[in-house]
């Protein structure tokens, strides 16, 4: 697997590769001089205190957020005003938010059919069988006909989980799907997301489970103020922090 | 001591029915008679007790008093049968020359002896069945509609939102319409360039602004090929007698303004809405300029200026129907409105339904359509109604441009000298009063009805 340093000797081409990259908010410089690559298969956790960009970094990986400066690539292709490639990253880079956002008005199934019938043009049939499938391995088929303001906040990021991965995704993203949820339900979630990291899935979250990107993370990406400060695999990163600001950060969040 | 602070439970505690005054008859009895008023527990409080218990029986008695004489004037001192045609005769006392002893209530056969006048204007008589079948028609499509489980609802749904305007005009006015050659020729060339335009710029073959601007072409593109089409439809001549709009009234001119404005007006308002909304500011401002020039302006200065001040623009020879006018007039004035309850169910749908829309992938259009739409609509149901509810009553306007509607028909028919007894107009206006309030209050409950529907609860 890889190690601090991932790129130029590896023969296979990165799927995420972002290359200087800034972004400002007004006259504020939100993400300074990001570069990131991330090869197939690759498990990264993104940590730094809030504020830090973290989250702004991945929700500019799908253009939910515009970058100004410098290049982001995904399977090759950069990132740009052009509304199709966009579509096409989109269609690829599945996400999972910190609020689900899942769609109120329509049934667990629909949430998860929604995007393979329209974007995909699945029969409907076929995209039922495959979230069914999906809504199976996050454990909540039972739920397919609820709306999902009856689930709770764990069976609702697990529905959020199952229809990213409908659209049969290359890529997840995960921007916090644990923070806003109840001790008891952040397990659940992880045990799935765990469940697909098994599955040789290329992953990039925003978490602030230390013991998920433990046992997880191939690297972990410490952000702080818009920076990159420190890149690591997990053993090195929690136990031989190199930045003060590492040290400082870790002892915050595993002082208790 | 060092057992006081633990605890631990050794049976479960047991679920218990509710106290019996917290159920039932009593419980309905206290909310809703004594919850208030009924405490005496001290001197103060049964002065106040006493105070709303007397207030509540005055309140009563009034309201009490005005319903008895509104049933007493419209259902038991009313006159109901004109067996002798004695007309004004048999609505007037004998003071008045007429017949009746005592108290006269409604006079019924003066509605009856109008009916035509109230319900088709001066539609000649011979071509009634042609209102008749509309009617009916209306009737049995909008009750498919509404019944829930009915079968081919969403054809029947484009039936009548495609079809049927399209039978209803040529019924009404018997079709034939002539157009000029240049009408023609301009509105072909026209949706051709649109139309050709827009699905040439959809393929990026004509650069980023135009590419963007491409769904823009297309609808309208789109919009002038189905106004093309209703222009062939409506010039179709199938020997049916052509009938002046002016010769329309009553009942019938109050739905054609009143459904013509209802379904032109919602899809109009969604546009509009979500124009001004949009990050492309040519569509943006010309949204807002349209949305903020109808709402600066009343409906009464719109109809004058669509009858008074639209001819000076026109071109000699260009006539415009007056009905096709105030018909327009509601419509665009109505839109505006409804733009701005859209918009507000449009600001109430939180930013991570966009984004978990456009993170799978949707185009704009698509998360729109089935995200974003359908659940801002929903939030808007009263606020939509209620747009349509005012649009309704306002078709009453329609009088000052020389329309006669349901309420003009029925002022117009207090002008019969051979009605004229002082309980002519009170019936008159009670029975205009009922009308609207039953088409009105329908669609009030028939809101509920959808809010209810629709409603998949905890909203998130």
């Amino acid at each position: 697997m890889t190690t601090e340093n991932n790129n130029k000797t590896d023969s296979d081409e990165p799927v995420i590769k972002i290359e200087k990259m800034n972004k400002w908010y007004g006259q504020f410089h939100v993400l300074r001089d990001i570069s990131l690559q991330v090869k197939q298969g690759e498990r990264i956790v993104v940590c730094g205190p809030s504020g830090s960009g973290k989250s702004t970094l991945i929700r500019c990986i799908n253009r939910l957020e515009e970058h100004q400066d410098g290049l982001i690539a995904v399977n090759g292709t950069e990132l740009s005003g052009d509304l199709k490639n966009i579509e096409a990253i989109r269609r690829d880079v599945g996400m999972c938010f910190q609020h689900f956002n899942l769609f109120p008005h329509l049934t667990v199934l629909e949430n998860c059919t929604l995007a393979p019938i329209w974007v995909r043009k699945t029969p409907r049939k076929e995209a039922e069988a495959t979230a069914m499938e999906y809504l199976e391995r996050v454990k909540i088929p039972d739920q397919a006909n609820k709306y999902p303001g009856q689930l709770s906040g764990g069976q609702q990021q697990r529905v959020a989980i199952a229809r990213s991965l409908c659209m049969n995704p290359q890529i997840m993203l995960f921007d916090e799907p644990t923070s806003a949820l109840d001790p008891e339900m952040i397990k659940e979630v992880l045990d799935v997301m765990i469940e697909l990291a098994k599955t040789g899935m290329t992953m990039i979250c925003v978490t602030h489970e230390m013991g998920f990107a433990r046992t997880v993370a191939d690297r972990v990406i410490f952000m702080d103020e818009g920076q990159i400060i420190e890149e690591n695999e997990p053993e090195e990163f929690f136990n031989n922090p190199k930045s003060e600001r590492t040290q400082k950060f870790l002892s915050q969040i595993l002082s208790h | 001591m060092s057992d006081s602070l633990a605890y631990l439970r050794t049976d479960a505690a047991p679920e218990l029915p509710p106290p019996s005054s917290q159920v039932g008859w009593r419980k309905w009895l206290w909310d809703n008679m004594f919850s208030s008023m009924a405490n005496f527990g001290s001197i103060g409080s049964a002065i106040k007790s006493i105070l709303i218990i007397l207030l509540t029986v005055t309140l009563f008695y009034f309201g009490a008093t005005v319903i008895w004489s509104l049933i007493n004037f419209a259902l038991i001192d009313a006159i109901w049968t004109d067996p002798d045609t004695l007309k004004r005769g048999v609505c007037a006392t004998v003071a008045q020359g007429g017949i009746v002893e005592g108290k006269v209530g409604a006079c019924w056969p003066f509605v009856e002896a109008k009916g035509k006048l109230i319900v088709y204007g001066r539609y000649p008589e011979q071509e009634l069945w042609r209102v008749d079948a509309l009617f009916i028609g209306l009737a049995v499509g909008i009750a498919w509609l509404l019944w829930d489980k009915a079968p081919f609802r969403s054809q029947v749904g484009t039936f009548m939102l495609t079809a049927f305007p399209l039978i209803a005009f040529v019924l009404l006015t018997g079709g034939g319409v002539e157009y000029s050659s240049g009408t023609w020729t301009t509105l072909i060339v026209l949706t051709a360039l649109f139309l050709g335009g827009g699905l040439i710029a959809a393929r990026n073959l004509l650069g980023e602004v135009m590419f963007a601007l491409s769904g823009f072409l297309i609808v309208f593109g789109g919009f002038l090929a189905v106004l093309l089409f209703t222009m062939f439809v409506t010039s179709l001549d199938l020997g049916l007698v052509h009938v002046e709009t002016s010769n329309w009234g009553g009942l019938l001119v109050t739905l054609v303004v009143a459904i013509t404005g209802i379904v032109a007006s919602l899809p109009l308002g969604i546009l509009l809405a979500l124009g001004r909304r949009s990050e492309l500011p040519l569509i943006r401002y010309l949204s807002i300029g349209f949305i903020e020039f109808w709402r600066g302006i009343p409906l009464i200065t719109v109809l004058f200026m669509s009858s008074v001040m639209l001819p000076l623009f026109l071109p000699d020879g260009v006539e415009f129907d007056k009905l096709l006018r105030a018909l327009i007039g509601v419509a665009l004035f109505s839109a505006a409105y409804m733009a701005e309850v859209v918009r507000g169910g449009l600001q109430a749908i939180p930013k991570g339904q966009y984004e978990g829309a456009m993170a799978l992938g949707l185009s704009y259009p698509q998360m729109t359509r089935l995200i974003i739409l359908p659940q801002a609509l929903k939030i808007v149901i009263p606020g939509i109604v209620n747009t349509f509810i005012g649009l309704f009553k306002d078709t009453t306007l329609v009088l000052i441009i020389g329309l006669f509607d349901l309420l003009g028909a029925i002022q117009s028919a207090f002008s019969d000298a051979a009605w004229a007894t002082p309980v002519t107009s009170p019936t008159g206006y009670l029975l205009a009063a009922s009308m609207f309030w039953v088409f009105c209050f329908s669609m009030s409950r028939y809101s509920q009805h959808l809010e209810h529907k629709l409603d998949t609860g905890h909203k998130r």
